[in-house]
Parts: structure tokens; C-alpha cells; sequence
């Protein structure tokens, strides 16, 4: 039971007036709701800027040759664009905005396990942030070695690689913290009646990424540490002149960044399991089927790390065996493309601006995973890698895969977040040009991959210049539905159309409280009975 | 939250010989790079860290008292990260 307090049921927490005012409000609030929008508002300016750093870079390869910057400052953009995008967006993306929002108004909790933690995992991110920006700006030039810091590079650049392994380090510890609150606040505050097995698919995803975030994190917080005590004092753990491996630096690094990637799209599919039954208003078809492909995803996850490294060196038998590895992690989530289909599949569809980007997220997610297939077998992988193909796939995965959940999950939830309803007209056209520009932006690089284009090069042959000048385009069809989605929500959190509590006849919990939800979220705790479930549609 | 905890007493004694032990394990440790193992160095000292960890999660962590539930979940960390390395040393010993 949770304690009970006098703080108003009746005031949103938009509205509640604590002790602290304006700035200060937000940023020494303990409510899980202010801590999700602390973390959007700071991923979306730090997204602006890896935006404009990708922008540049394609806008670099419109033609062979320098265009507008030189190749050095080129590695030192897709550096930067990479650390951004992967360490403080897509890492921490919907598990903390949209975990931190929702999950304990869905599991029927008055907050997470940790309140005054969840601040710090804040705090601690922006820490990160600093660090990484910090590399930016000051020192001996921006760093250069791709987000990977792969050794021996990483310790023999002379740009300043270690406010940015540091900020990397940092910002690994927010996401454990995080992890670690999750994962009590799913095992300790679930609603009376709540069991395993009626939890909705949402918290289940978090609950399967938190796992991930706190077991494969350390490692790679340990791994940037040696790089960095390697760059310092040269220890000689990577360093192949003092008798130091830079494959292992290379596992270590994949150990966890590859469960990242899970860590990155197990939250994508938890929001998508959400928005395809709601407008579909259906029960999900295959619960427990969705259920267990999570958790295999996450366990399968932990052990195809070596796929990065098919042409390092590594030893034959270890090739094979994270070959065989990899082709494992295509069936759970083949069993959830299934399952999401199964549901739209005579179901009374309901089609709003979020059912639009959860139907591109499968359809660009299934090029994203049958492309990842051909890296996956060696004899094509070693074809293809370090190409502009892995590019492809990467962000069909990454971006296609978690940008479309994100953007799905904050058309679907913004009701309940701010109270309002967004213009649904431009909503959609934002989702159609955003969606015309991503693959124009992506597509071509599975052509240029396959012709042998290299990625992290700033220059190529004359032959690839027409795919590149539509690559290019691309990038500015996607950006201008991207400015036409950030300010029609902007436009809507102040001006929109007051919402209801339940916009879309959504099933589970959050849709009982009012729309945007008082501070602790319940009057009383909710209690499930027998026949309650997350998704009952009669 | 439901106030479920126990207090449990743990004699001197048992703390005692558990340091005792993971003493004698140290030693070990060190003395066993005096002896060459080949490819079975690393397995020997993750062996013994492994046990030492182990000692010390289930005697000075109170994982001994705690649920099953709760001994599962320690289990299958230390079954994923034992699965781990054994994976990575596919790589090691057959380059």
C-alpha cells in the first residue's frame, strides 16, 4: 500500500502549485509525469542537434569531393551525430519519457519505487550530456572515432576523446538507475490483482529493457574506463603495441551495445503493442506469445554481440556460432510483426495519426530486420560490411524502429500528457511527408552499400553521386515533416482542443485517470478482478 | 508496502569463517598463477572469483534468507554472464 497524502486529487500535475515555483518546479520534482517531459523536452533539443548534424553530412555527400566541410571534420560530425542519437535519444528514448509517464498509471501505482532516484537518473543524464557537448566545444577538437571509440584509435586520436567517454560512462549510469527502478516498481507497486499475466504489454517491454539496462550497461561502463585509463596511462589492455588485444575492446563495446539496440526497440514494440489493439479495439491477439517474445528478445539479445565483428579477426567457430545466434533473435520478433497483424486482422480499425505511424513502424521495422538477416550470414556480411548497407539497415532499424514508435506513442499518449488533442489533418500530413523522406533518405543506401560505397567517408566515385543527390533530398523531405510534426504538437500542448480521458476507448489503466493526470494519479488504487484484463474489447 | 522483513541474526562466527574462507580463496588465487595452466588460466581464475562473489552474496548480502524468487533471479544473472564469457572464449580459443 502506498502511502496516502494531502496533495489534491483534483488539480492535474500540469497545474499543482508544490512548494517550488516555475523552473524550479520542474526540475526538483519528484512526480514520475514532470520527469517524463523533463527528459523529452531534453532529448528533443538534444535530437534538434544531432537533426542538423545528419542534415550536414548528407548535405556533404550531395556531391564527390569536399562540399562543405573537410574529411576531418566529417568524422568529428558523424561522431557526434552517432554519440547524440544513440547514447541520449534512442537509448533512453521511450523507456524514459514514456516509461516514466506511463508505467505506473498503467500498472495502477501512485509513482515509481524511487522517486528521489528518478530525479537523480535526470540529473545524471544531463551530466552526460554536458560532458559529451563539453567535447564539442572545448579541447583539442571534436572527437573522431565514430560513436564505437573502437580501441586502438580511440586511445591514439589527439582530439578530445575523454569528456566525451566520460559523458558516454555518465550517461550509462541515468539508464542502470533507471533500469533498476523499473524493475522494483514493476515487481513491488503493480495494482491489487494486477498479475503477471494482466500487466499490459507496455510495462512488460520496460520491464524486459530494464533487465537489459542494468546487466549489460556496466560493461561497457567498465569497457570506456579502461579506454580511458589506456589514452592516460597506456595499461595495455588494448594496446596491441604493449601486448593488449583491441578485439577485446571490440566485445566488450558489442557485450553491450548490441543488447542496446534491444534495449532501443523492445520499449518501440511494448508502444506499438499498445496503439494496434486500441484502433484496432481488439483484444491483442497472442498475449502471452507477445509476452514471451519480449523476454526472448531481451535473453537472445544478450548473446549475438559478435556480428560486428565478423571480419575483425575473430576466430571461425565464434563466427559461426553468433551467425547461427543472430538468425534466433528473427523469430520472436517475427512472432510479434504476426501477432500485431493478427490484431488489425478483423478488427473494427479506427485510423488516427497513431495507427498510421504504428503500420509504417512494421513496414519499415520488417526491411529494417530482413536487412539485418543478410548481415547476420557471414558470406553476405562480409560483402556488405562497413557499407553504406549497414547504414541502411542501422536506421531503418533504429530510427524507423524507435523514431516511428516514438513519434506513434507521442501522438497516442499527447491526450493524456497534456490534456489536449492535436490537429489530426496535420498530424497525418506530417506523418506522410516524414515518412516519403525517410525512405528516400535510407533506401538509396542499400543500393550504394551493395555497389560497395564505404560508410564514415566523406568523398566517393563519380557512380554513386545520383544516389546520393536522392539520399540527400531525402534527409530534407524528412526534416520538413519532422518541423511540421514538433510545432503542430507544440501548437496543441497550448491551443488544442480540450481531451477527454479517454480519446480513443483504450483499455488499459491510464485511460481511467483524467486527461492530463493529477499529481499522484489515483484517488483510490485501482483493484483488477477476475475478469478485468488490459485489453477487454467486448 | 507490506512489512515482510525479518531481521536475521548471523552468529560471529559464521561471518568469521566465511572471511576465513574468502582468505583462503585470495591465496589461492595468487598461488595459482604460479602454475601454468595454459588455456586454463582464465577458467581457474573465474572459477575462483566466481566462488568468492558467491560466498559473500549469499552469507554478507543475506541472499541466503531471501526468497526463492529472489535467489532465481541472482541465479539466472550469474547464468547470463557465465554464458557470456563462455561465448566470447569461442572466439579466444579457437583464433
Amino acid at each position: 500500500m502506498q502511502a496516502s497524502s494531502k496533495i489534491p486529487t483534483d488539480v492535474s500535475y500540469l497545474e499543482y502549485k508544490g512548494k517550488h515555483k516555475g523552473l524550479l518546479s520542474w526540475i526538483l520534482s519528484t512526480d514520475h509525469k514532470r520527469i517524463g517531459l523533463l527528459y523529452m523536452y531534453s532529448m528533443m533539443t538534444l535530437f534538434l542537434i544531432g537533426v542538423v548534424l545528419g542534415l550536414a553530412m548528407k548535405f556533404e555527400l550531395i556531391a564527390p569531393g569536399k562540399t562543405i566541410m573537410e574529411a576531418k571534420d566529417y568524422n568529428a560530425v558523424f561522431t557526434v551525430h552517432g554519440v547524440i542519437m544513440i547514447f541520449m535519444i534512442v537509448v533512453p528514448g521511450l523507456p524514459a519519457v514514456f516509461g516514466n509517464f506511463l508505467l505506473p498509471i498503467m500498472i495502477g501505482a501512485k509513482d515509481v519505487a524511487f522517486p528521489k532516484l528518478n530525479l537523480a537518473s535526470w540529473y545524471v543524464y544531463i551530466a552526460g550530456a554536458f560532458l559529451v557537448i563539453a567535447s564539442v566545444l572545448f579541447g583539442d577538437g571534436s572527437p573522431d572515432t565514430g560513436w564505437t571509440f573502437y580501441a586502438p584509435y580511440s586511445f591514439k586520436t589527439g582530439t578530445n576523446m575523454l569528456p566525451a567517454i566520460f559523458g558516454a560512462f555518465v550517461l550509462g549510469f541515468s539508464s542502470i538507475l533507471t533500469g533498476l527502478n523499473f524493475i522494483v516498481t514493476i515487481h513491488r507497486l503493480r495494482a491489487p490483482g494486477m498479475t503477471w499475466t494482466k500487466m499490459p504489454l507496455f510495462p512488460w517491454t520496460l520491464y524486459g529493457t530494464a533487465w537489459i539496462q542494468l546487466l549489460a550497461t556496466p560493461i561497457v561502463g567498465i569497457t570506456l574506463v579502461l579506454v580511458s585509463l589506456e589514452r592516460i596511462f597506456g595499461i595495455g589492455v588494448f594496446d596491441p603495441a604493449l601486448g593488449g588485444d583491441p578485439i577485446l575492446y571490440q566485445h566488450l563495446f558489442w557485450i553491450y551495445s548490441h543488447p542496446a539496440v534491444y534495449i532501443m526497440i523492445l520499449p518501440a514494440m511494448g508502444a506499438i503493442s499498445e496503439i494496434i489493439p486500441t484502433f484496432s479495439q481488439k483484444h491483442v491477439f497472442g498475449y502471452k506469445a507477445i509476452v514471451a517474445s519480449t523476454l526472448a528478445i531481451a535473453f537472445v539479445g544478450y548473446f549475438v554481440w559478435g556480428h560486428h565483428m565478423f571480419t575483425s579477426g575473430m576466430s571461425g567457430t565464434a563466427q559461426y556460432t553468433f551467425s547461427i545466434l543472430t538468425f534466433l533473435v528473427a523469430i520472436p520478433s517475427a512472432i510479434k510483426v504476426f501477432n500485431w497483424i493478427s490484431t488489425m486482422y478483423k478488427g473494427s480499425i479506427n485510423v488516427q495519426t497513431p495507427f498510421y505511424w504504428a503500420v509504417s513502424f512494421i513496414f519499415v521495422f520488417m526491411i529494417g530486420g530482413l536487412s539485418g538477416l543478410v548481415l547476420g550470414a557471414l558470406a553476405t556480411n562480409v560483402y556488405v560490411h562497413d557499407t553504406a548497407f549497414v547504414v541502411a539497415h542501422f536506421h531503418f532499424i533504429v530510427f524507423g524502429g524507435v523514431g516511428f514508435a516514438f513519434f506513434g506513442a507521442i501522438h497516442y499518449w499527447f491526450p493524456k500528457m497534456f490534456g489536449r488533442m492535436y490537429d489530426s489533418t496535420w498530424a497525418n500530413a506530417g506523418w506522410l511527408i516524414f515518412t516519403i523522406g525517410f525512405l528516400t533518405l535510407y533506401s538509396p543506401m542499400f543500393y550504394l552499400g551493395m555497389q560497395g560505397m564505404p560508410r564514415r567517408y566523406y568523398d566517393y566515385l563519380e557512380e554513386f553521386h545520383a544516389a546520393n543527390i536522392l539520399s540527400t533530398m531525402g534527409s530534407w523531405v524528412m526534416t520538413l515533416g519532422l518541423v511540421i510534426i514538433l510545432i503542430n504538437l507544440f501548437r496543441s500542448a497550448k491551443s488544442g482542443a480540450i481531451a477527454p480521458k479517454d480519446p480513443w476507448n483504450g483499455k488499459t489503466l491510464e485511460w481511467t485517470v483524467p486527461s492530463p493526470p493529477p499529481v499522484e494519479n489515483y484517488e483510490e488504487i485501482p483493484v483488477y478482478g477476475e475478469k478485468d484484463g488490459p485489453y477487454e474489447y467486448k | 508496502m507490506e512489512n515482510n522483513e525479518k531481521h536475521h541474526i548471523v552468529s560471529y562466527r559464521s561471518y568469521f569463517v566465511i572471511l576465513l574462507l574468502l582468505l583462503l580463496f585470495t591465496f589461492i588465487s595468487i598461488a595459482i598463477t604460479q602454475i601454468e595452466l595454459g588455456s586454463y588460466n582464465v577458467a581457474g581464475a573465474l572459477l575462483l572469483a566466481t566462488i568468492k562473489s558467491g560466498l559473500v552474496l549469499y552469507f554478507f548480502m543475506h541472499l541466503k534468507f531471501d526468497k526463492p524468487y529472489l535467489k532465481l533471479m541472482v541465479g539466472f544473472v550469474m547464468a547470463v554472464f557465465i554464458a557470456v564469457i563462455v561465448i566470447t572464449f569461442f572466439d579466444y580459443y579457437y583464433r
